[in-house]
Order: C-alpha cells, then sequence, then structure tokens
C-alpha cells in the first residue's frame, strides 16, 4: 500500500544556522561584546582595513578577531602583529561562515582569553559577496566592504549582500583617479537596493576616510544592544 | 546552503515522534535570495546519497521580487540585476514584499515500511 502523508514544516531553510547565530549572540550579549560580520568578495581589503582598525582602536576598545580564511593562516598572522586575539578558523573548501563554525571559534576565544574582557568582536568572513550574505553567524551589525576596482555595477549583481548590510566601505578610493569609476554611482546602486545604509569612502592605504569608519565602529560599540538581539 | 537545508530537514526530523521516510521536501524559494534552484537541486541529490533524505525529491516553487513603493502606494517588479528603484518615480527599493523567502514548507511521507539498507 503506497499512503503518502503531508506534514507541515514552515521551517526556514536556514534554521538550524539561525537557531546557532542566536545562540551565539546570546554569548555575546552576556559578555557585553558586540560582534561585526564584515564581508567582500576576495581582496577587497578586509584584512588591510583591520589593520589599520587593530592599530588605531585597538588601545582604547578591546578587541579580537575570528578570521575565516579558506587553507592558511596568512590573514590571521598578518593581525596578530596587533597584539589582539586572532582565533583562525579554517573553513576548507568552504565558501561562508556559517553560525556552528563561528560557534567554535568562540569557545576557543573563551578557552584562551577572557571574553568579560573584551569589548568587540571582529568576524571576517570568507572573501565571497554571494553565500555570507544569507548565512547569520551572531552578529550585531554587517559590514560590507566594496572596493573601487570590482567595478560600480556590484551592487545591482550582488543585491543580497548590499541589502543586508548595515554600513557599506568603498575602499581603495585612492586608486579611483586612475579608473572609470565614479564613487557617487557606486553610492547610487548600493541605496536603490539598501536606501538606509550607511556609506564610508575609505583608503586604508591614504588614511582617508578611516576616521569617519572609527567613529563608525566606536559608537556602535558604545550603543547599548538592542532588545531583539537579546535573548 | 544545501548543507543548511539538510541540517534544518534533519533537526526537525529528529524531533518527530516517529521516522517514517521522506519521499519529498518541499521548499519555497524567493527570487531575491542567494539560493539558485538547479544547483541546490542538483546539489540535495548528490548531498543526501547515503543519508536519512536519499532518494527524497526536491520540490522547489520560486517566487518573483516584488517590492512596495511607498510615494506611489503601489508594488512593482524590480528588474534583478540592473535596476531596483520604483519605475514610475526612480524611489530606491524600500520595502520587498515578495523574493527574500527561503522556507522549508512541508515534507510528504512515503508511508510505507522503511527499507533503508
Amino acid at each position: 500500500m503506497h499512503q503518502s502523508t503531508d506534514t507541515a514544516i514552515g521551517l526556514n531553510l536556514l534554521h538550524a544556522n539561525q537557531a546557532g547565530a542566536d545562540h551565539n549572540r546570546a554569548h555575546f550579549d552576556e559578555w557585553g561584546i558586540t560582534c561585526l560580520n564584515v564581508m567582500s568578495s576576495p581582496g577587497a581589503g578586509k584584512t588591510a582595513l583591520l589593520e589599520k582598525t587593530l592599530a588605531a582602536l585597538s588601545p582604547t576598545l578591546r578587541i579580537a578577531v575570528i578570521e575565516g580564511d579558506m587553507t592558511t593562516e596568512l590573514d590571521a598572522d598578518r593581525l596578530r602583529q596587533y597584539g589582539v586575539p586572532v582565533i583562525a578558523i579554517n573553513t576548507g573548501r568552504s565558501c561562508h561562515l556559517d553560525s556552528r563554525m563561528v560557534a567554535g571559534g568562540i569557545h576557543t576565544l573563551a578557552h584562551e582569553h577572557n571574553p568579560a574582557e573584551l569589548d568587540l568582536v571582529v568576524v571576517e568572513n570568507v572573501g565571497n559577496l554571494v553565500c555570507p550574505a544569507e548565512f547569520e553567524v551572531g552578529e550585531h551589525a554587517k559590514v560590507a566592504l566594496l572596493s573601487v576596482t570590482e567595478g560600480e555595477d556590484k551592487p545591482l549583481k550582488y543585491p543580497v549582500m548590499f541589502r543586508e548590510a548595515d554600513v557599506l566601505l568603498i575602499t581603495k578610493i585612492d586608486l579611483a583617479p586612475y579608473l572609470d569609476v565614479n564613487l557617487a554611482h557606486i553610492e547610487a546602486n548600493a541605496r536603490q537596493v539598501n536606501p538606509h545604509v550607511t556609506i564610508i569612502p575609505v583608503s586604508a592605504k591614504t588614511g582617508e576616510g578611516l576616521d569617519v569608519w572609527y567613529q563608525w565602529v566606536t559608537s556602535t560599540v558604545r550603543q547599548p544592544l538592542p532588545i531583539a538581539a537579546v535573548h | 546552503m544545501t548543507k543548511a537545508l539538510i541540517l534544518t530537514v534533519r533537526g526537525w526530523w529528529e524531533s518527530q515522534p516517529e521516522q517514517p521516510p521522506v519521499a519529498k521536501v518541499f521548499l519555497t524559494v524567493g527570487q531575491f535570495t542567494c539560493v539558485e534552484p538547479a544547483g541546490l537541486q542538483f546539489a540535495f541529490e548528490v548531498q543526501t546519497q547515503g543519508t536519512f533524505l536519499d532518494g527524497a525529491e526536491l520540490v522547489i516553487q520560486e517566487t518573483p521580487l516584488i517590492a512596495f513603493c511607498h510615494p506611489c502606494q503601489a508594488e512593482y517588479r524590480p528588474e534583478i540585476g540592473l535596476r531596483y528603484g520604483c519605475p514610475t518615480c526612480q524611489g530606491p527599493m524600500e520595502d520587498i514584499r515578495s523574493g527574500r523567502e527561503l522556507k522549508i514548507e512541508r515534507v510528504e511521507y512515503a508511508n510505507t515500511p522503511a527499507s533503508v539498507p
């Protein structure tokens, strides 16, 4: 006898990941930590931005980094020079971090350091403009980077990433004069998909715009956490 | 994404009082997500081999991207990859009414005795 039965589930496809992300965020909240999820395509300048940020802010903010790198510890080694805890998560061939991988990073962090003494955890995601946009890891805010060398049309081609971002850093602006790129067009394209995103043009090389970014980070860390984030 | 889907279905399935074999999994996937239905279908078939979902069919219903323009008080269909703003007033894409769905709607059990090797 072949009798089929239907059963409603009504769960988000990412339910398992979301539950893990909420759990991670609850840990951060308990420790009074703000968590930023930093995402971009490969080579947009995430690590360079973090190097500058650690140098500028680690004297006043207690920062740790959870570093997602596909196979190496190259990025983590660059960041360790700044004397902050850097937990490297080797993501293997995975094209994004998920909440389970970051949970592993959090456990290592809690084991090797005192998390209650931290203000900020920066998660550097795997370079990819597609999948990381859908996988929350427990962050309080999403930071997207887009370098001027990638072209003005990227917010239109990878809209979910730019829709989800709380802040968009347009990086490598020192190169803009040498390219056929118009910052106003990048901003306009980003605002088409996300009218309320905070946009900060920066150059990690010349330092232009970085003070605005540091101010954003500092004010985000100092802000009381939204009720919705507390579980 | 396929792994995330399988994890969620497994979590749900294992929490059920009984675990009969699953014949079909029905999804709703919006156009404004990072999921490509054909790719998901293929990866699901491969990644479920030898698991409790081996042989289960993935049925995907796509939903279009529909935005709502407040100044015009009207819905519109953004042109994905080209233009997301309102075609009438050029305002940005403020509210998304449809297209962000990533939902496991239901499963269909094969209500026959399990013959899992």
